[in-house]
C-alpha cells in the first residue's frame, strides 16, 4: 500500500531569481541587457547633448551638397561638381574593387603556398614557411607602405620614357608602361557600341559589357551541363566521353563571335604630355594596396589550406592510391572535397579581414570609402559622427554580404553527413 | 562578449564625454599646460628642432598664449595634426588652440563652428615644379599629376582652378607634407601645390632647392590664422588679443629685448604702458595677470621678430614680409588699439 502525496505546492519567491538555477541565468541576462541598453541610451543622449552644445545637430543634408574635390580613380562618372553622396559611391566602388582583387589573388597565392608547404621537397617547403612567417608577423600597414615606397622609388618616372634615347622603355612589345605613378596596360575598346543602360539618372552601364557577361554566363552554364551529362554517362556505363573540346568551344566561340561583332580591339598606352594616355591606368596606390593585402592575407590562407589538408587522415590518401587513383585525382576527388569544409569557415573571416584592412588605403592615398566619405568629406563638412556612422554601416553591409555568400557556398560544398 | 561590449562602450563614452565644457581658460590653468595643435612638421612654421623642441612661426603663437595665460612659454603640449585630423582634434577638445597654417574660410567658421582669432600670415596657393620640367606657368599644367594634401582648402581650390581653365589633372592625395615631399622628389607627381609659404618652407629642406621653381600664379587667398572652438568667447578673446599684442608690440617698437626694461621703467607712451600692464589693468578684464602681454612678447619676440627668426629673409625659407608687413609699412598686418 502506498500513499501518494502531492509534492508541496511550489510558491515563487523573489530570491529564487538568484538562487534557483532555473531562473538564475535568465535573471542575469536580463540585468546585463538592461545595463547595456541604459549605457547605450546614456551614450546617445550624451553625444546628442554635446553635439547640441557645439551647435552641430546631426544631419545628413551634406550628402546632397556638391563635393568640390576631385578623385583620381573613378569607376563611375564623377567631377568636383558631383555630390558628397556620389563621392562616397566612388569610394565604395574603389573599396569593392581592391577587396575583390585582393581576395582573388590572396586565394590563389594562399592555396599554392599552402599546398607547397606540404611538399616533399625540403627547399620548397622551407621557402614557403619563410614566406608565411614573414608576411603574417609584420603588420599589414607596413607592407602597404613598403610596397608603395618600392613602387615610387624603384620605377622610372614618365619623363624617363621621353627623348630619342630614353632611360626607360615600355615592356612586352611596347604594350605595357611601368612607371612610378602606376602601370598602364592595354585597354579593351569597342568600335561598335550598343549604348548605355541608364539606371535612374545617376548610373550608366555599358550594354556591351552586359552582353559579354550574359553570353559568357550562358556558355559556362552550358559547359557545366555537358560535364554533368558526361558524369551521368560515366556512372551508367563506366566510360567517360571526351568533352574538353566541346566545352572549350562552347565557352570560347560565342564570346569570341560577340567580341568580333562589337569590333573589339586593344588601346595601347602612349606618352602624351606629362603622362601616358590611353590604356588602363592602374595607379600605384591601387597596386601597392592590392599587392600588400594579397600577400599578407595569402599567408593566413596558406595556413588555413595546410590545416585543411592535414585534417584529412593519410589513410584516405593511401586508400585512394590503393584504388589506383593518381596523385592529382586523389587531391581533387578525395582530399580537397573533405578539406573544403575545414577551409571555408576560416576563409570567410580572412576575406572579411582583407576587406576591412583595405580601409588602410589612405596610407597610400587610395581613394576608398574611408578616403572619400570618412576622409575628405568628413573634413570639408565637419560631419564626423554622420560620416563615420555611414562608413561603419557600409563596412557592416559588405561584411554581411560576403559572409552570406560564403556561407551559402559552404552549405553547398559541405559533406552531407549522417 | 558582454564584457567587450561594455569596455567598448566605456571607451566611446570617454570620447563622447571628453568634449570640453565652455571654460577653456579654467581648464588650461588647472592643467598647467596649453594643448596646442600644430603641423606634423613644416620647417619654419612648426617642427621639432634637433633637441626635440618645437620651433616655428605657428609654434610662436602657442608659446605666446601659454606665456600670457600661464606665465611660462614652455608650458605647451604640442599635438601634431594632419590637414585631416586637425579639426576633429580642436572640436573634440583635444587641443585648446589650433595654430596650423589654417585658412580662414566661411564654412570653417560658420559650419564647422570655429572662431578664427586673427590672421598671422596672408598667403595664397602656389605651384612648385622641378625646373627640368620646363614649365613656366600654371596654365601649362594640363594633364599633370599633382600632389595635394587632403583635407585642405588647397584641394578645393585646385579642383576649381583646373575646371575654370578647362584643364585636366590627376590628383595624388597625400596626408602629410613629408609624404608629399617624398613623392614629389621621386617624380611620382609633376607638381606640388599648397600655400606658397608652405612651398617655400618645403623647398628650403630639399637637397637642391635651386632645381625647383615656384610658378608665378597664386590661385587663391589663404589667410592663415590660429583658431579656437565656437562658444567660449573669453578664450577666443585671450587668444585674439595675444596675437594682437604681438602685432602691436612690433608697431610700437616693443621687442623681446626691451620689453622687460620698458615695463620696469614705464615711459610716456600710454599705449605701450597699457600693453605692458604698467598703466590700467587690461589683463584683469579677461582673468589674466597684468603682465600677460609682456610675457607673451618675451616668449619669442613680437610679430616681426617671430617672422624674421622663423621664416624671414635671413632664414633658408626666405619669405619677404610683403602683405605681412605692418600697415604702417604698406602691409596688411594691423592690430586694433589697446585701450
Ligand atoms: N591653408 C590650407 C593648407 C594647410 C596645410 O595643410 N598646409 C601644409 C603645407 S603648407 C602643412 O602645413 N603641412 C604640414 C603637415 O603635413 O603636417 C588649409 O588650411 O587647408
Amino acid at each position: 500500500m502506498t500513499t501518494f502525496t502531492d509534492p508541496p505546492a511550489e510558491s515563487f519567491k523573489l530570491s529564487m531569481l538568484v538562487y534557483d538555477t532555473r531562473y538564475r541565468s535568465i535573471t542575469f541576462q536580463i540585468l546585463a541587457l538592461v545595463a547595456v541598453l541604459l549605457l547605450f541610451g546614456w551614450l546617445t543622449m550624451n553625444t546628442a547633448q554635446n553635439l547640441n552644445d557645439l551647435g552641430k545637430e546631426p544631419s545628413f543634408g551634406f550628402l546632397g551638397e556638391s563635393a568640390g574635390y576631385d578623385i583620381n580613380q573613378r569607376l563611375i562618372d564623377y567631377s568636383s561638381q558631383s555630390t558628397h553622396l556620389r563621392a562616397a559611391f566612388v569610394g565604395l566602388l574603389n573599396t569593392l574593387l581592391v577587396a575583390a582583387m585582393g581576395c582573388a589573388t590572396a586565394t590563389v597565392i594562399g592555396v599554392i603556398v599552402g599546398v607547397l608547404r606540404l611538399s616533399g621537397n625540403w627547399l620548397v617547403a622551407r621557402l614557403m614557411t619563410v614566406y608565411v612567417e614573414i608576411f603574417r608577423n609584420v603588420p599589414v600597414l607596413m607592407w602597404i607602405v613598403l610596397c608603395m615606397a618600392i613602387l615610387i622609388e624603384a620605377m622610372p618616372a614618365p619623363s624617363a620614357f621621353r627623348g630619342d634615347n630614353p632611360d626607360a622603355t615600355m615592356k612586352l612589345f611596347d604594350t605595357i608602361a611601368i612607371t612610378n605613378r602606376g602601370v598602364y596596360i592595354p585597354e579593351p575598346l569597342f568600335s561598335r557600341s550598343l549604348g548605355n543602360l541608364h539606371i535612374g539618372t545617376a548610373f550608366d552601364i555599358s550594354i556591351n559589357l552586359l552582353a559579354i557577361l550574359f553570353v559568357l554566363g550562358v556558355s559556362l552554364w552550358i559547359a557545366r551541363d555537358i560535364t554533368r551529362r558526361a558524369n551521368a554517362k560515366q556512372e551508367a556505363t563506366g566510360l567517360r566521353p571526351r568533352t574538353w573540346h566541346t566545352r572549350l568551344a562552347v565557352i570560347v566561340l560565342p564570346t569570341a563571335i560577340l567580341l568580333a561583332f562589337l569590333g573589339f580591339h586593344l588601346g595601347y598606352p602612349e606618352l602624351k604630355g606629362f603622362n601616358f594616355a590611353g590604356g588602363t591606368y592602374m595607379r600605384n596606390s591601387l597596386i601597392a594596396l592590392w599587392l600588400a593585402l594579397s600577400l599578407y592575407t595569402a599567408a593566413f590562407i596558406a595556413e588555413i589550406v595546410r590545416a585543411g589538408i592535414l585534417a584529412i587522415s593519410t589513410g584516405q590518401t593511401e586508400a585512394a592510391a590503393a584504388l589506383g587513383l593518381r596523385g592529382n585525382r586523389i587531391m581533387s576527388l578525395v582530399v580537397l572535397p573533405q578539406a573544403m569544409r575545414v577551409i571555408i569557415p576560416p576563409l570567410i573571416s580572412q576575406y572579411l579581414n582583407l576587406t576591412k584592412n583595405s580601409s588602410l588605403a589612405i596610407a597610400v592615398g587610395y581613394m576608398d570609402i574611408t578616403g572619400t566619405l570618412m576622409g575628405i568629406t568628413l573634413n570639408q563638412t565637419g560631419r564626423e559622427l554622420e560620416t563615420v556612422l555611414l562608413g561603419m554601416l557600409v563596412y557592416l553591409t559588405i561584411s554581411l554580404i560576403i559572409s552570406g555568400v560564403m556561407n551559402w557556398y559552404n552549405n553547398r560544398v559541405k559533406l552531407v553527413e549522417r | 562578449m558582454n564584457k567587450t561590449v561594455f569596455l567598448g562602450a566605456l571607451t566611446v563614452a570617454g570620447l563622447a564625454a571628453g568634449i570640453a565644457g565652455a571654460a577653456t581658460l579654467d581648464d588650461v590653468k588647472a592643467r598647467g599646460k596649453l594643448n596646442c595643435g600644430v603641423t606634423t612638421g613644416l620647417v619654419g612654421f612648426a617642427a621639432p628642432d634637433a633637441n626635440g623642441e618645437w620651433t616655428g612661426f605657428d609654434v610662436g603663437i602657442c608659446r605666446a598664449v601659454a606665456a600670457a595665460v600661464l606665465g611660462d612659454p614652455k608650458a605647451v603640449e604640442f599635438v601634431p595634426t594632419t590637414g585631416k585630423t586637425r579639426f576633429t582634434a580642436l572640436a573634440s577638445g583635444e587641443v585648446d588652440l589650433l595654430a596650423r597654417n589654417t585658412t580662414w574660410t566661411f564654412s570653417r567658421d560658420v559650419d564647422l563652428k570655429f572662431t578664427f582669432i586673427g590672421i598671422n600670415y596672408y598667403d595664397g596657393q602656389g605651384f612648385m615644379v622641378p625646373k627640368a620640367l620646363g614649365v613656366s606657368s600654371a596654365k601649362e599644367l594640363d594633364g599633370a599629376t599633382v600632389c595635394i594634401q587632403t583635407g585642405t582648402t588647397t584641394e578645393l581650390n585646385l579642383a576649381d582652378y583646373f575646371r575654370k581653365n578647362n584643364m585636366n589633372y590627376e590628383p595624388v592625395p597625400i596626408e602629410t607634407n613629408a609624404e608629399a615631399q617624398q613623392q614629389f622628389l621621386a617624380g611620382a607627381c609633376d607638381v606640388y601645390t599648397t600655400d606658397a609659404s608652405g612651398l617655400a618652407a618645403t623647398r628650403a629642406t630639399f637637397e637642391n632647392p635651386a632645381d625647383y621653381v615656384l610658378l608665378p600664379e597664386i590661385i587663391s587667398k589663404e589667410p592663415l590664422g590660429p583658431l579656437v572652438r565656437h562658444g567660449d568667447d573669453e578664450w577666443a578673446d585671450i587668444n585674439m588679443w595675444t596675437l594682437n599684442a604681438l602685432i602691436s608690440a612690433e608697431e610700437l617698437g616693443v621687442t623681446s629685448a626691451n620689453a622687460a626694461d620698458m615695463a620696469a621703467a614705464p615711459g610716456n607712451n600710454p599705449e605701450i604702458n597699457r600693453l605692458l600692464g604698467t598703466e590700467g589693468s587690461l589683463g584683469a578684464m579677461f582673468g589674466l595677470s597684468d603682465d600677460w602681454a609682456k610675457n607673451a612678447i618675451l616668449a619669442g619676440g613680437n610679430y616681426g621678430e617671430l617672422f624674421e627668426k622663423n621664416i624671414g629673409e635671413n632664414t633658408p625659407i626666405g619669405l619677404a614680409r610683403g602683405l605681412n608687413a605692418q600697415w604702417t609699412e604698406g602691409g596688411l598686418i594691423y592690430s586694433p588699439p589697446f585701450r
